[in-house]
C-alpha cells in the first residue's frame, strides 16, 4: 500500500478541510446531538477491526482482533442509536404547546 | 482479492463517505437531522456490509459473535441511558472507539511481525501513532467517564510536579514508538506494549486533574483525538474509508472543542493543565449590596404581568430534574399571552448542547430556544428574566470585573432586564467557586429552595393571579 502514501494523504487532508466546512455551519442547539452522531461516526474503526480479526492467526491476535471488533460494534452502534434517540425529540417539536391540564 | 471484490469494495465505500457527509450536512437543522443521523448510520452499514463479504471466514464465529454481542450491548446502553447522563454515555463510546483503533494497530503490527517481515514505515509510523493516541484516548475517556457517572470524585485532583511527570513520560512514549518503528534489541513487540501501556497510563494522569466543569471540553477533545487514530489506521490497513470518516471526525472534534474553550474563555492548555485554582486568588474582593429574597407568589404576580419572560435554565435544572416543571411554567404563561423565551449559554449543561437536548426532552419546542448571541439584545426589552440553577454563566463580573477569574468569558447580560428572579438553593458560589454580584443587585430576588418544588409552587401560584 506504500505506492498509495500520497494518494491517501491528498484523501486524509481534503476530508480534514470538509471536516472543519461541515462543522461550523452547525447551530449549538445541535452540538450535542452532532457530537455523539461523529462519536458514532469514528466507529468505523470497526472495519478495520474486521479486517484484522478475519486475518489473524494465533490465539494472540486472534483476541486482540475479536476484542477491538467488539469494542468498534459498541461504538458505532451505540453511538449511532444514542443520537437518533437524541434527534427524534428534537423532531416532536413542531407542535404548539399549551393543550396540556 | 479479485479486481472486482477490490472494485466493488472500493464503490462501496466512496457511497460510504458520500453518505456520512451529507449525514453531517443535514444536522445543520433540527427538523433535518435525524434523517442525517440515519443515513450515515446506513452509510456506515454498507461499508460494514461489503468489507465481511470479501474478509476471509476463518475466524467467522469469533467475529459473529463479537458483532451481535457488541450491538446487543450498545443498542441497550443507549436506549437505557437518561438524557442528563448522555456526557458519559459519549465519553464511555469514545473510549470504545479509541480502544479498538489502538488493539487494530497492535493487530496488524503482531500479523505483520509474526510473519518474520519488517513493516515498512508507510505502516509502522502511523501505526505506532494510532496505539499512542488511541491508548490515551481509551483510558482518557474512561477517566472521564468514572468522573461524569461520579464513581471517582470530581475535585480536580492536582499535586506539584505534576506537568512535569506528564512531559516525562510523553517524552519516554515518543522514545518506545521510536523505537518501534526502528526496531532494535528490544525488537518491535515489546515496545509497542510499552506504547500501549505508558499511554493509557498517560491518558488516566491527564483527565485525573480536570475539574467536573471542564469535562465537555475535554470529551470534545478526546473524541476528536479517536478521530484522528481512526484516520492514522486508516494508512496502516490502506483503507480510504477509515482515513476520510476518521479525519472528519478529528477535524470537526477540534472545531467543537474550540467553540467550547471560547465560549469557557479558557485556552485549551488551561482546561488540560490549570484548574480554576491558578486565579483563585483575585477573587476575595468584596461586593456591596444585599440580599433579596422573594416569594411564589410575588415572582407568580411578577410572570403574570410580564409581557416578555427570558428564562435561563442551568444545569441545576437538570440536577433537579425540574425539565418537565419548566416546560409547565412555559405553558402556563403562554396561555396568559406572555412571550416566553428559553436564553441558553453553549456551555450549560455538561457538554456543549446538552440543555437543548434536556429541553427537547421535555417537549420544549425548539424555536423557543435561543442562543446566547440571539438573546443578549433582548433582555433590555424583557420584563423578568427567570434564572434556573445557572450561575457562572450569568455573572456580570465577566464583562465587568477585570479581576475576576471569569473576565472576558461571554455570558448571558440577564442584568439588563427590568426584574431578575434567580431560583437557587442557597447563597453557595457556583462550579467555578466565583462570587456572583447579580445576586446582589438592586432587581435581583432570590427565590429558594428546589428548584423543581419552587417551579411546582409557581405554576399553581399563577392559577391564582387573577
Amino acid at each position: 500500500m506504500t505506492g498509495n502514501l500520497v494518494q491517501e494523504l491528498l484523501v486524509f487532508m481534503l476530508a480534514v478541510f470538509v471536516g472543519f466546512q461541515l462543522i461550523s455551519k452547525v447551530p449549538s442547539v445541535l452540538h450535542t446531538p452532532l457530537m455523539s452522531a461523529t462519536n458514532a461516526i469514528h466507529g468505523v474503526i470497526v472495519i478495520g477491526a474486521l479486517v484484522v480479526c478475519a486475518t489473524a492467526h494465533g490465539p494472540v491476535e486472534l483476541t486482540v482482533g475479536a476484542a477491538a471488533v467488539f469494542l468498534g460494534t459498541l461504538n458505532v452502534v451505540g453511538g449511532y442509536v444514542v443520537t437518533d434517540r437524541m434527534l427524534e425529540m428534537f423532531r416532536h417539536n413542531r407542535e404548539q404547546p399549551g393543550n396540556r391540564p | 482479492m479479485t479486481a472486482f471484490a477490490a472494485n466493488l469494495t472500493q464503490g462501496v465505500y466512496i457511497v460510504t463517505i458520500l453518505l456520512v457527509i451529507v449525514g453531517i450536512m443535514r444536522l445543520r437543522t433540527p427538523a433535518t437531522a435525524r434523517s442525517g443521523n440515519l443515513l450515515a448510520a446506513f452509510g456506515m452499514l454498507l461499508a460494514l456490509g461489503v468489507t465481511l463479504l470479501y474478509v476471509p471466514l476463518v475466524n467467522w464465529l469469533v467475529m459473529t459473535a463479537m458483532l451481535v454481542l457488541g450491538a446487543g450491548i450498545g443498542t441497550w446502553a443507549a436506549r437505557t441511558v437518561k438524557m442528563t447522563a448522555m456526557p458519559q454515555m459519549v465519553a464511555l463510546f469514545n473510549g470504545m472507539g479509541g480502544g479498538a483503533a489502538a488493539l487494530v494497530a497492535l493487530g496488524e503490527a503482531l500479523r505483520i511481525l509474526l510473519q518474520g517481515a519488517a513493516p515498512p514505515l508507510a505502516v509502522s509510523i502511523p501505526g505506532a501513532f494510532t496505539v499512542l493516541i488511541g491508548a490515551i484516548s481509551f483510558a482518557g475517556s474512561m477517566v472521564a467517564f468514572a468522573k461524569l457517572q461520579e464513581l471517582i470524585g470530581g475535585r480536580p485532583i492536582t499535586f506539584s510536579g505534576q506537568k512535569i511527570l506528564h512531559a516525562v513520560l510523553f517524552a519516554l512514549l515518543l522514545v518506545a514508538a521510536a523505537l518501534a518503528v526502528s526496531g532494535g534489541p528490544l525488537g518491535r513487540e515489546t515496545p509497542l506494549i510499552i506504547l500501549a501501556v505508558g499511554a493509557a497510563v498517560l491518558g488516566t494522569l491527564v483527565v485525573l486533574p480536570v475539574g467536573g466543569a471542564d469535562m465537555p471540553v475535554i470529551i470534545s477533545l478526546l473524541n476528536s483525538l479517536t478521530g484522528l487514530a481512526a484516520a492514522a489506521t486508516g494508512f496502516v490497513l490502506g483503507n480510504d474509508v477509515l482515513i476520510v470518516a476518521g479525519s472528519l471526525v478529528g477535524a470537526s472534534g477540534t472545531i467543537l472543542t474550540q467553540l467550547m474553550s471560547r465560549a469557557m474563555n479558557r485556552p485549551i492548555s488551561n482546561v488540560l493543565f490549570g484548574a480554576f485554582s491558578s486565579v483563585k486568588q483575585g477573587t476575595d474582593q468584596t461586593v456591596g449590596g444585599e440580599v433579596r429574597a422573594t416569594s411564589t407568589e410575588e415572582v407568580a404576580t411578577l410572570l403574570a404581568y410580564a409581557s416578555r419572560v427570558v428564562i435561563v435554565p442551568g444545569y441545576g435544572l437538570a440536577v433537579a430534574r425540574a425539565q418537565q416543571q419548566v416546560r409547565d411554567l412555559m405553558v402556563a404563561l403562554e396561555g396568559r399571552g406572555v412571550d416566553v423565551r428559553f436564553g441558553i449559554h453553549p456551555v450549560a449543561g455538561r457538554m456543549p448542547g446538552h440543555m437543548n437536548v434536556l429541553l427537547a426532552e421535555a417537549d420544549v419546542p425548539y424555536d423557543r430556544l435561543y442562543e446566547m448571541d440571539a438573546i443578549n439584545p433582548e433582555f433590555s426589552r424583557t420584563d423578568v428574566v427567570l434564572v434556573v440553577g445557572a450561575n457562572d454563566v450569568t455573572n456580570p463580573a465577566a464583562r465587568n470585573n477585570p479581576g475576576s477569574p471569569i473576565y472576558g468569558m461571554p455570558v448571558l447580560e440577564v442584568d439588563r432586564a427590568k426584574v431578575v428572579v434567580v431560583l437557587k438553593r442557597s447563597m453557595a458560589p457556583g462550579f467555578a467557586g466565583i462570587d456572583n454580584p447579580l445576586f446582589l443587585m438592586d432587581q435581583t430576588r432570590m427565590l429558594f429552595g428546589d428548584a423543581r418544588t419552587s417551579l411546582t409552587e409557581l405554576v399553581t401560584a399563577l392559577r391564582d393571579v387573577d
